[in-house]
């Protein structure tokens, strides 16, 4: 089994003719029933009819995730309330939650392209999936196992936490493909070797990772301590959820399923088009939904387009791995930092975990960062001299790769709060 | 000739000298010297014990970073200038010392001095050779 869906390895050409014919129905469902979207075309100028070809789509305007909030709860439903059959919403830390519906149609193509992605992480019909990402308002849980669902695997519905259980009944249900954060995968990892069990004991292959970004260190060290193959998946609630894009085995970027998203990059700053493989914010549009669709969608994450064929046969652009948010990334004396860069030194140095913290606080009027990484028995020396030399270490390799001088705090392990969904890796003390 | 010294990695919170000492007291470990390295931040407790292989297996399993080391262990006379001889036989082979701590003896007719030396091999001979006892492992444990 190389793919679930057909469409998966169309042609270009038709996929580019797919994504025409369903872009335009879909602009012209919203002009008709989605009062907010009416007005926005009619104030950008645009009416349903303009849309002629697939690069007209940048005439039109953009959606933001305040324009969710702001009609709060079902303002950008496209169909009555009796065609709902599902809610999900994100937890709103920074608001209001951003509610998002389901018609039962919606359910079926989510969890199509789900199922897509578990084989493209070599699951088939004889795995078992064990879901450890949330269940309840957040996409991740039911997204996985619907498409779990969908595919005729055995799905473990485990939810996140309870740590010592998941790992347990991993062993004893033969669980193959773990679906978590990585963070979360990392504290398995953890618990597992707490335990002494060895990833031989269990009979894991593959995991299916995302919901929050992670680096290529963190992926050959979940590889390692796992012993299976971990790929990225990508996906957002305003969007669909998990499934919006996956790696394929090659591990060079994740296909996003471009029959259901039409993906662009644009410049943050001036919101203009950015040529394929330039890196910027990822905007994505739904072409495939009925309940609700967004058009150029602005999604924060900033990442880059890659449109070269790919040998797994998928012929879905891809995207690079997600360096950073244009909302988290953290301004430190003028220069942009993103927490992914500092992970990515961090793991380059032999005997660091990945569990790590930031935190920016201002004296004065100057910003300080500080990176927190936890002393492993491979680091430690009974020297003081040998502690300040690895302080020293992770300072310049932070100076020069990211040109901001950082102040390193060395933690005893397993001081740094573990992760059961995201892991809360910056911690602004700023008051601005 | 060499004994073992155990460290642990601690953070300046209130609090964690004791569990170390608790965890030690609770597994029947007995401490026979001891000193701290500090920095702002955090500390390096060096320890030694009558069982270091129970106290690190001990402080590992509840989570400590814990390392084994390597130190000489020397008796010198307690009387003044005790000291100083001995470390004269180390600067007249150019040898550093990274740290030391003492401690003096339940008779007090000498004191134990504990070093860490890069090359300890050379330490010891350097030390012999000027005449003073550089103790047996054991011989510390069961002080």
């Amino acid at each position: 089994m190389q793919y679930f869906n057909p469409v998966e390895v169309l042609d270009r050409e038709e996929l580019e003719a797919l994504k025409l014919s369903r872009l335009k129905t879909t602009v012209a469902n919203l002009y008709d029933n989605v009062p907010f979207y009416r007005k926005k075309l009619k104030e950008a100028g645009c009416e349903p009819g303009d849309i002629k070809e697939l690069s007209d789509l940048e005439k039109l305007p953009f959606t933001t995730k305040d324009d969710l909030r702001d009609n709060y709860p079902f303002g950008l439903f496209a169909v009555p309330m009796r065609e709902i059959i599902r809610i999900h919403a994100s937890s709103g830390t920074t608001g209001k939650p951003t509610v998002v519906g389901y018609t039962a149609k919606d359910i079926q193509v989510w969890a199509d392209l789900v199922a897509r992605t578990i084989v493209a992480a070599m699951g088939t019909p004889d795995d078992v999936v064990q879901v450890a990402y949330g269940y309840g308002l957040f996409t991740g849980g039911l997204g996985l196992h619907y498409g779990a669902e969908l595919l005729g695997a055995t799905v473990v519905p485990m939810s996140g936490g309870n740590t010592k259980r998941q790992v347990r009944l991993m062993v004893d249900f033969g669980t193959t493909i773990l679906c978590c954060t990585p963070s979360y995968a990392l504290n398995i990892a953890e618990v597992m070797e707490e335990m002494q069990i060895s990833p031989k004991d269990t009979r894991l292959k593959s995991g299916i990772f995302g919901a929050e970004p992670w680096s290529e260190e963190m992926r050959k060290e979940i590889e390692e301590r796992l012993n299976l193959s971990a790929i990225d998946i990508y996906g957002l609630s305003e969007i669909i959820g998990p499934g919006v894009s996956i790696e394929c085995q090659e591990k060079a970027g994740a296909h996003i399923f471009e029959d259901s998203f039409i993906p662009e990059i644009i410049d943050p700053t001036t919101g203009r088009t950015l040529p394929p493989g330039q890196e910027g914010e990822l905007v994505l549009t739904n072409i495939n939904k009925e309940a609700l669709s967004l058009l150029r969608y602005r999604t924060r994450d900033i990442t880059h387009l890659d449109i070269s064929p790919c040998p797994c046969g998928r012929t879905h652009v891809r995207m690079g791995r997600v360096t950073g948010r244009t909302d988290d990334m953290l301004i430190i004396r003028g220069v942009n930092v993103f927490p992914s860069q500092i992970e990515m030194v961090i793991m380059q140095i032999p005997g660091l975990t990945p569990h790590y913290q930031i935190v920016v606080d201002r004296v004065g009027s100057l910003d300080i960062l500080e990176v927190q990484v936890e002393v492993t028995p491979d680091v430690f020396s009974d020297e003081i001299k040998k502690l300040e030399e690895l302080e020293r270490r992770i300072q310049d390799e932070v100076q020069s790769y990211l040109g901001v001088s950082v102040k390193v705090r060395l933690m005893e392990p397993k001081s740094i709060q573990r992760s059961e969904g995201k892991a809360l890796r910056v911690i602004d003390k700023r008051k601005i | 000739m060499k004994v073992k010294q155990i460290s642990v990695f601690l953070e300046n919170k209130s609090g964690r000298l004791y569990e170390v000492c608790d965890c030690l007291a609770r597994h029947n470990v007995n401490i026979r010297a001891l000193s701290i390295a500090e920095t702002a931040d955090y500390g390096v407790l060096r320890l030694i014990v009558n069982q270091p292989d129970e106290a690190t297996r001990a402080l590992s399993n509840e989570g400590f970073t814990v390392s084994e080391t390597e130190v000489i262990a020397v008796e010198v006379p307690d009387k003044p200038g005790g000291l100083a001889q001995v470390l004269q036989s180390l600067y007249q082979e150019r040898m550093n010392i990274e740290y030391l701590y003492c401690f003096v003896e339940k008779s007090g007719e000498s004191a134990i001095v504990v070093f860490r030396i890069e090359d300890l091999e050379k330490g010891i001979e350097a030390i012999q050779r000027a005449g003073f006892v550089v103790m047996q492992g054991e011989d510390v444990y069961k002080l």
